[in-house]
């Protein structure tokens, strides 16, 4: 045990002095959370809209008023014609459009409610999920204001249009994409190469002639990943419920526990690479092209898993981070509890202990 | 009577149909320094891999320090030191954390590595660099520090691979001053070495050509045999027989 923990000590040591190491273990998940974040944030100061004014009466024109006051938006133009439309949102000069039918008021004032047309840009479906939501929120507060309290209460029900991608498949649940795929990175890649680095320079031998268990010095290899990734996991949560005011819904236990499975696949992947490989180059590469990529691709974090030809969906399902993409997303959005996801569970536990047996397999012919 | 503590009889290993190490047999004394030699593709480094226990026999028997490989490798493992041509220390740790590391990973107390630590360094005269990395050490340095933490456990043999590579003659010479020490210690030394006057140092040397083991004595022996004054010619004389080479 404790010829154990000399062992760990030394690793804490090769990746606490690595600045490079450390950067990419603790910079990137911040910078990536970040950048998605506020990318996500920044877009929809003031967007372009334009208005379509067929009414041209009292209630239009204050609504018109108070959607240009908000900071969201910059009204573009008014035209009447809606062959326009069309135009703007080839050339990109507008991203939202609203129109007012004829009698706008009119209807408000007697039939209690009266409709606008909403058509957003939605080739980006995040900007135009978001965009409409403010839209719709700037009309509700119009329409209250209005109301009389005495009277029945005026509606105007805003009827919405998604150009280009009606589904709005692929909305923002960037945190769970981004902990699957930084600790896709840190755990695979830093293992493998860690491990591929002591066979390059000629210490595994020295390793290996020792008394000290070969599986030892792989495990040994593997536990400060797991807590330094667990470390990026707290990091990753803090960023996002503190900075971006996404709170975790479920059980936070449940999402350590997730996580520390997930790691722990992503480990034994890591191992797998390293005892397969010789050279830190290609231990990189494989883990860059053979195991990010894949991520960044079948996980449905990025694409819609649903929109792909059949044969990549059912790839998609040997790829871990898509199972644990889904877990996060049940457990920090929809706040699900273990009966909501154990058949996800299951599956990611199966392909880590398939992944296990294998590296083992591997290490034994490797020695003999 | 010399105690043997190494000991092969027709050692063998084959990848496929080739044979790496054909039927090799000898036997090495307490407190020797014997060398390997052979050209690049004869067969050394397999039958170094297979008395260190990391390469596991097709036939034959060998036994080091008393175990057997093929039934106690890890008895083995407890007894022997081991030092590669490639570096085998760690770069980005200071001298005390490599032997602390070293020492620890084969188990010795925390007293016993107080009282090693402290030994080593004073030895080396690397007080003043204890703390440091040992990337910022001279190469010279580095080989006799890791020469030293090989032999940290008190091994009964160190088996050292091509050890002074790239070193210059200077620092090569300290190198053996402490093979010697080791050596006068009781620890039985065992090197490959492509460097003849190295061959000389030693107390007897073995040259492998086509993995078997063609001439066994000590050097001045071998150089009446072979009839010349230099261990260069001895070597020549036996390895261009080769036919394989890498």
């Amino acid at each position: 045990m404790k010829q154990f923990l000399t062992f760990v000590q030394k690793e804490f040591y090769h990746v606490l002095r690595d600045r490079k190491t450390l950067l990419i273990l603790f910079g990137m998940p911040m910078v990536q959370i970040l950048i998605f974040g506020f990318a996500l944030t920044n877009e929809v100061k003031n967007t372009k809209l334009m208005i379509v004014d067929h009414a041209k009466d009292l209630a239009s024109a204050q609504l018109t008023a108070q959607i240009e006051a908000s900071r969201y938006f910059e009204i573009e133009k008014s035209v009447s014609d809606h062959r326009q439309i069309e135009a703007s949102f080839k050339e990109g000069s507008v991203k939202v459009v609203l129109v007012f039918p004829l009698h706008f008021y009119e209807s408000l004032l007697h039939e209690n409610k009266s409709q606008v047309q909403i058509i957003a840009d939605a080739s980006d479906p995040n900007t135009a999920t978001t965009l409409i939501n403010y839209l719709n929120a700037i009309i509700q507060d119009y329409a209250t204001e209005l109301k009389n309290p005495l009277s029945i209460p005026y509606q105007i029900i805003p009827e919405t249009k998604m150009l280009y991608n009606p589904q709005l498949k692929g909305a923002h649940n960037f945190v769970p994409g981004v902990m699957a795929l930084v600790l896709m990175l840190v755990c695979v890649m830093m293992t493998a190469v860690s491990i591929v680095r002591e066979k390059e320079t000629g210490t595994m031998e020295v390793l290996l002639v020792s008394p000290f268990k070969p599986i030892l010095v792989i495990l040994s290899k593997a536990i400060p990943y797991l807590l330094l990734s667990l470390v990026n996991v707290i990091s990753i949560l803090l960023v996002s419920v503190f900075v971006l005011d996404l709170p975790v819904k479920g059980s936070i236990f449940l999402l350590f526990a997730e996580s520390t499975l997930f790691i722990i696949t992503c480990l034994t992947l890591g191992i797998f690479i390293s005892i397969k490989t010789s050279s830190q180059q290609v231990a990189m590469l494989i883990s860059l092209m053979g195991m990010l990529l894949p991520t960044i691709l079948f996980s449905g974090f990025m694409f819609p898993i649903e929109n792909m030809p059949i044969p990549l969906q059912i790839i998609s399902n040997i790829i871990p981070a898509k199972w644990f993409y889904i877990i996060v997303k049940a457990i920090m959005i929809k706040g699900l509890s273990f009966a909501g996801i154990w058949k996800e569970t299951l599956i990611l536990l199966g392909i880590t202990i398939f992944l296990l047996i294998v590296s083992l397999k591997s290490f034994k012919i490797r020695l003999a | 009577m010399k105690e043997v503590v190494i000991k092969t009889e027709a050692l063998t290993k084959r990848f496929g149909d080739f044979v790496a190490a054909n039927a090799i047999s000898f036997e090495v004394y307490k407190g020797e320094i014997f060398g390997f030699l052979g050209a690049n593709g004869a067969g050394k480094t397999t039958a170094m891999r297979m008395l260190c226990g990391l390469s596991i026999p097709t036939s034959g028997k060998a036994s080091i320090a008393g175990f057997d490989v093929f039934r106690q490798p890890e008895l083995i493992k407890k007894n022997i030191g081991y030092m590669s041509q490639r570096f085998s220390l760690y770069e980005d740790l200071t001298v005390g954390e490599n032997i602390t590391f070293f020492g620890g990973i084969y188990g010795l107390s925390d007293k016993q590595l107080r009282q090693k630590k402290d030994d080593l360094v004073t030895n080396l005269g690397l007080q003043n660099e204890v703390n440091k990395l040992v990337a910022s050490l001279p190469l010279g340095w580095k080989q006799k520090l890791a020469f030293s933490v090989a032999v940290l456990h008190d091994p009964k043999i160190v088996f050292l691979d091509e050890p002074t590579g790239g070193v210059d003659p200077l620092t090569r010479r300290q190198f053996w001053d402490l093979i010697y020490e080791a050596a006068e210690r009781g620890v039985t030394i065992f090197v490959t070495t492509h460097y003849m006057d190295e061959a000389e140092y030693c107390h007897r040397i073995s040259i492998m050509v086509d993995g078997k083991i063609e001439a066994l004595d000590t050097p001045s022996n071998l150089k009446k045999i072979y009839n010349t004054g230099s261990m260069n010619d001895v070597f020549y004389q036996l390895a261009r027989k080769a036919k394989r080479s890498d």
